[in-house]
């Protein structure tokens, strides 16, 4: 705009003229239809013809689906009753008009109890509460970056919480009645288990004690290292050998949503060193640990994961010695820690790669040696730029969970379509009604696992680059 | 659980810690667990089904009781696993359960190639096959061009192949891995046909959305002696397990039932005698107590009150006798004398 | 590690044999070579002792035998109950392959189109592209299937049939499409399409050449498009019309004959293509970001269009970013394929390594056979992916 001041321009005469302004007029708003929800509109919805023509089009698709969703699981739907002929039309010998559709909630409220906890004991569903109670107390804190007490939080939800829950849910009291000694020494009891177990102690310590001591190295650390890690692991079976007056619950018991968890929770807490140890190993100098690596992780992540079920469920007994028999919840168990440790695997190379080269040199000119410079320098990098990964891979999981009802167990969606024989709820809208709910309950999960991820990449995204 | 199931899991098979370390003898075994392991089916009205609750009821439930009550005198010392139909030869070949007790078909492949044996026929079946009424078929010859429901890895699968191909008969087959599966698409409209040995029909029937819409065809086009099975070599085992389910069918023929138990013990009829164990020494040559035969039917009932309590037309299956009358009264369940 | 003080003045430094990397090495692995020979060796000595004690036949001679029983979906082969267990896993691979292919397809153009409309900036699309993607990644693909299974198309009619026209009839039972029926001449068609391909491609070659040699364009794809429609079209009529089709028709128990395309099969392309794509919008979205603004801008200063920018600026440089993640997420669709056994669609997994290893109880061999057939398709795929990869992305400086 030209700045014009009638001082100067009709100046000579040095008088004011009165059909010239003498200060600016104020700006004025800019015209409505760039502003405000038109002007919005205007630039994100109708700016040219072919965007006219899309937000035209989409609009319609939302016509079509978005008021036949509501209608089927609010306006249409049934909300109390007792039986299946609380969700029939009359057809079908109930009291609904012809042609009714909508959803039968009454129905997964009946089920509640069993898509959560399966045929889990009623007077012991205390144990699982408890159960749930502790894995969010210790996972909330844990996400929460500004929260304190990381360490013991960690040490807790991999140490303590792992045992604490295998007692509560299946009752503990394990019975070992030894390994090692031939039943012709001592029978089978208790005190034979922990006089074989000390046995197998002391001979692994005189193995790595010969074979150090056989290359002059220093043998004091390497059995030290044993001894507590032995120690660790008889502490452990110790905890789930004593009785705490819980009554066994076996397994088949176990279902739902609460088997969902437990699968998915041990498959990424098992998978997790594993995996650790094979992006290590893939990565290694060493040719026969590398190429181990690679054919395990190319091999779980060829196949497919209901063909490790299928493996898990029908061959892994074969391939036991005779008489050793595992539980139907362990086999798939073992199979999910197996292929979820070789995506596992990948996700921790991507972070041992995107550590620059000058770390680990910087490491090596300190003169660390390998598992030094893993433990203090790399690994803590890594492993927290992987975090972002680490729940991907979990929410994959997660969802994966839902491959053991194909083989049998009662998991969240194994319950569900158990419930649709159960023929005082039949009616043509069961079968969706509880999978939308299923739906509902897996995506409120995912998709808060999925943000919170997101949230971390653009958190740790600022300490690196 | 979490890391400890897995990692003592690993030990385990490292170190072949064997909590039930099977020898050769499964009662041996099954007398240090305390319990015997039967192998039923995922859920099966009137031979194998569990309550809401958890407990299993039916004609193939009911002999693991009786094994358990020949073996410990209490038919509860028994725990069932569900197995599905891929599953359940692997299980008890693998030792997971010591009796397999889920409406299994004896054929001779099975007998013969698998490693195991069957124990006895406890239901004469047949299969069949169920339409819905409103399509008005009134015979198996009229179901050319129809989809048929089914489970996959049975013997129904194959002889449905065999019975339209004989019959020069089109048909579609559809065949799902669970039970529950092949009911639900059935009852959804996805076949025309469903077929299974003709118990599981009425069986399944009852899981239908309206029962009534629907019935099944007469014409049965198969031999499906159903019975208990286990494995090969362990002959002991093989023994009691047989003669838990001719002790039944035994005590029907003599009248000795639950009800009547205490007093037939007084009984001055021989056989009686030796089926309760007054005379002779018929249960330690089995390796178990003499009154073995007398805990099954005091426990769980003779073969006439198990059928009936389960299958029988009583029953929301309402299944006659017939095949699966006593021999005296033209059926065909037929036990040798115990002398 | 008190040695490590070993000073280099030292001729022979007195290291202690375990604290030479190479030695601690060799150890490690020794080791572990013999943990994993151990490992392997019992649990094959387990499987053959279980399998020998158990009496259970082995070896692969069953391949050989009758089969059966009857599979409902066999478009490529002629499957009757006397073919063998060998045909059955021809029959489950085709399956999955058929699966496998038809979904990729779809799940990519599906996958492009949701993730350009994400960076649409239309408001109403971008949002609907956002929820379509989080919606169907965020539930498990099982469920999906179910859905689509047992929640949408088992509510179909059973007996009667909704009518589509020219695509056939669609019901509980599948779709019913007419069939093409062949007659003889038929294959010179096929012939001619092979031939429009292949002059398609010396044109391109040609065309090509000679914009690099004179700067004058060539309107290669409608020349292409053209000739790869009109030839065929053109032996279509000369060949007096030798396809035609056949329609299903009214039987007792609903419609039959043309060519029925069975419910699961439809479910599961359903549900396997919407929930890669989902997938793949994402990276799709992730690749065009990828490419810095100031191509587009330097593009566009150049005096390009706007759709030349996109076709030779953005997307060669977007697919460099893309393809990688792209050739996982089919590897993905071919493995999640196997979840047809939910569902009894014959595929690999369903009728092999369920129905023919239920029958003939030979797991090890049958499980067996189906990992390794599934690790080679994914080893396949990822050499290919590798090889176009390579082609695709630039020469870097």
């Amino acid at each position: 705009m030209v700045n014009i001041d009638p001082q100067t321009t009709l100046g000579n005469a040095g008088q004011k003229v009165a059909f010239v302004r003498g200060e600016m007029i104020g700006a004025s708003p800019p015209p409505a239809s760039e502003t405000g929800v038109m002007g919005w509109m205007r630039k994100n919805l109708f700016d040219g013809w072919f965007n006219t023509a899309l937000t035209l089009f989409s609009l319609w698709i939302l016509y079509l689906v978005v008021p036949g969703i509501l209608n089927f699981n609010f306006f249409n739907a049934i909300w109390s009753g007792s039986d299946r002929l609380a969700c029939s039309d009359v057809n079908q010998g109930g009291v609904l008009y012809e042609g009714w559709k909508g959803a039968c909630w009454p129905y997964v409220g009946a089920y509640m109890k069993q898509f959560i906890y399966g045929r889990y004991p009623d007077e012991l569903l205390w144990r699982p509460n408890l159960v749930f109670v502790m894995f969010l107390g210790g996972l909330i804190p844990l996400l929460i970056p500004s929260a304190p007490f990381k360490r013991e939080n960690l040490i807790f939800m991999l140490g303590i919480f792992p045992i604490a829950s295998f007692v509560l849910l299946t009752g503990g009291n394990l019975d070992f009645n030894g390994f090692l000694l031939p039943e012709s020494i001592m029978a089978p009891s208790t005190a034979k288990f922990w006089i074989d177990f000390i046995i197998l102690t002391a001979l692994i310590c005189a193995i790595i004690h010969f074979v150090v001591k056989g290359m002059d190295g220093n043998s004091r650390k390497p059995l030290l290292f044993t001894i507590i890690a032995m120690a660790l692991l008889g502490l452990v079976i110790l905890i789930s050998s004593v009785d705490f007056g819980l009554e066994y619950v076996e397994t088949p018991q176990w279902g739902g949503f609460l088997m969902t968890l437990v699968i998915a929770v041990t498959g990424i807490v098992s998978s997790l060193p594993l995996g650790v140890a094979l992006a290590l190993g893939r990565r290694s100098d060493m040719p026969i640990v590398k190429l181990m690596s690679v054919i395990f992780i190319e091999f779980w992540r060829g196949v497919p994961l209901i063909t490790v079920l299928f493996m898990s469920s029908v061959l892994l007994p074969l391939f036991l010695p005779d008489g050793v028999n595992f539980d139907k919840l362990l086999r798939a168990l073992i199979g999910v820690g197996l292929f979820s440790a070789a995506y596992m695997a990948e996700v921790v190379r991507g972070g041992l790669q995107a550590i620059p080269k000058g770390q680990y040199e910087g490491a090596m000119a300190l003169g660390l040696g390998y598992w030094q410079m893993m433990q203090k320098i790399i690994l803590p990098q890594a492993l927290k730029i992987v975090i972002p990964g680490i729940v991907n891979t979990f929410i994959g999981l997660f969802k994966d969970t839902t491959l053991v009802s194909i083989i049998g167990l009662l998991d969240f969606l194994g319950m569900i379509n158990l419930s649709h024989s159960d023929s005082s709820w039949a009616t043509p809208v069961q079968a969706i009604t509880s999978y939308i709910f299923c739906a509902f309950v897996f995506f409120v999960f995912c998709y808060s696992m999925a943000r919170y991820s997101n949230y971390m990449e653009r958190r740790l995204d600022t300490g690196h680059k | 659980m979490k890391t400890k199931i897995v990692s003592a899991a690993i030990g385990a098979a490292v170190l072949g810690m064997a909590s039930t370390a099977a020898s050769a003898a499964t009662l041996d075994d099954v007398k240090a667990k305390g319990f015997v392991q039967c192998g039923v089916s995922q859920g099966l009205p009137g031979f194998s089904n569990p309550d809401a609750a958890g407990n299993w009821t039916g004609i193939d439930v009911d002999l693991c009781a009786g094994i358990a009550a020949a073996v410990f005198g209490d038919s509860t010392k028994v725990k069932f696993v569900p197995l599905s139909a891929k599953e359940r030869f692997t299980a008890l070949q693998s030792g997971e359960i010591d009796v397999l007790s889920r409406n299994t078909t004896w054929t001779m492949s099975r007998d013969t190639t698998l490693g195991l044996n069957f124990a006895g026929v406890n239901y004469y079946d047949g299969q069949g096959f169920m339409v819905r009424n409103d399509l008005g078929v009134k015979s198996a010859l009229e179901l050319s061009g129809a989809s048929v429901c089914t489970n996959t890895g049975t013997t129904t699968e194959l002889n449905v192949a065999d019975y339209f191909r004989a019959n020069k008969m089109e048909y579609e087959i559809v065949a799902f891995e669970k039970a529950d599966e092949v009911v639900a698409a059935y009852d959804a409209g996805r076949c025309d046909v469903y077929t299974t040995d003709q118990s599981g029909l009425y069986a399944q029937r009852l899981k239908l959305t309206n029962p009534a819409d629907h019935s099944v065809l007469p014409e049965v086009i198969s031999k499906e002696p159903l019975g208990p099975v286990v494995r090969q070599g362990d002959d002991q085992w093989f023994n009691i397990v047989k003669w838990t389910h001719f002790a039944m069918v035994n005590a029907e023929e003599l009248g000795v039932s639950k009800a009547n138990a205490a007093e037939m013990m007084k009984s001055e009829n021989p056989e009686v005698k030796r089926l309760m164990g007054v005379e002779g020494e018929f249960g330690a040559a089995l390796g178990l107590g003499n009154d073995w035969a007398a805990n099954i039917i005091s426990q769980v009932g003779n073969y006439a009150e198990v059928f009936n309590a389960n299958v029988g037309p009583d029953t929301a299956l309402a299944i006659a006798r017939g095949t699966n009358d006593l021999w005296s009264r033209g059926g065909l369940q037929y036990a040798p004398p115990i002398r | 590690m008190a040695n490590n003080s070993a000073t280099i003045a030292d001729d022979k430094p007195k290291v202690a044999l375990l604290n030479d990397p190479k030695v601690r090495g060799s150890i490690v692995q020794a080791v572990l070579l013999i943990f994993i020979i151990w490992l392997v060796w019992s649990m094959v000595g387990n499987a053959a002792d279980n399998l020998a004690k158990a009496g259970i036949a082995s070896g692969f001679d069953f391949l050989g035998r009758t089969a059966g029983f009857g599979v409902n979906f066999a478009p490529f082969m002629d499957y009757t109950e006397t073919s063998t267990y060998g045909d059955v896993y021809w029959l489950g691979l085709q399956n999955t392959l058929l699966l496998a292919i038809i979904g990729v397809f779809f799940a990519t153009i599906l996958g492009f189109l949701v993730g350009v409309a994400r960076l649409s900036t239309n408001w109403v699309i971008g949002k609907i592209a956002y929820w379509y993607v989080e919606i169907l990644r965020n539930i498990p693909l099982l469920l999906q299937i179910f859905i689509w299974y047992k929640g949408v198309l088992a509510t179909l009619p059973s007996r009667q049939a909704i009518d589509l026209g020219a695509l056939g009839q669609l019901n509980s039972k599948g779709l019913f499409a007419p069939k093409p029926v062949f007659a003889d001449g038929a294959m010179n068609i096929v012939w001619a399409l092979v031939a429009a391909v292949v002059i398609t491609f010396f044109i391109n070659r040609w065309a090509t050449k000679r914009q690099m040699a004179t700067g004058e364009r060539f309107p290669t794809f409608w020349t292409g498009f053209g000739l790869i429609v009109g030839l065929p079209l053109i032996a279509y009529f000369a060949m007096g019309q030798p396809i035609s089709a056949e329609y299903p028709t009214a039987g007792n128990f609903g419609p039959r004959g043309g060519m029925q395309v069975i419910p699961e099969f439809i479910a599961l392309l359903l549900a396997l293509s919407t929930y890669t794509s989902a997938f793949i919008a994402e990276i799709v979205r992730a690749g065009i970001l990828a490419v810095n603004k100031g191509q587009t801008e330097a593009s566009y200063a150049l005096g390009m269009r706007a759709g030349p920018t996109l076709r030779l600026v953005v997307i060669p440089q977007a697919l460099r970013v893309i393809i990688p993640p792209l050739t996982s997420q089919f590897l993905n669709l071919t493995k999640n394929s196997s979840l047809a056994v939910a569902i009894a669609y014959p595929d690999l997994t369903a009728v092999f390594a369920g129905t023919a290893l239920n029958q003939t109880g030979q797991a090890v061999e049958i499980l067996l056979m189906t990992m390794l057939t599934y690790l080679a398709l994914s080893l396949i795929t990822s050499l290919f992916m590798n090889w176009y990869n390579s082609r695709m992305s630039l020469v870097e400086r």
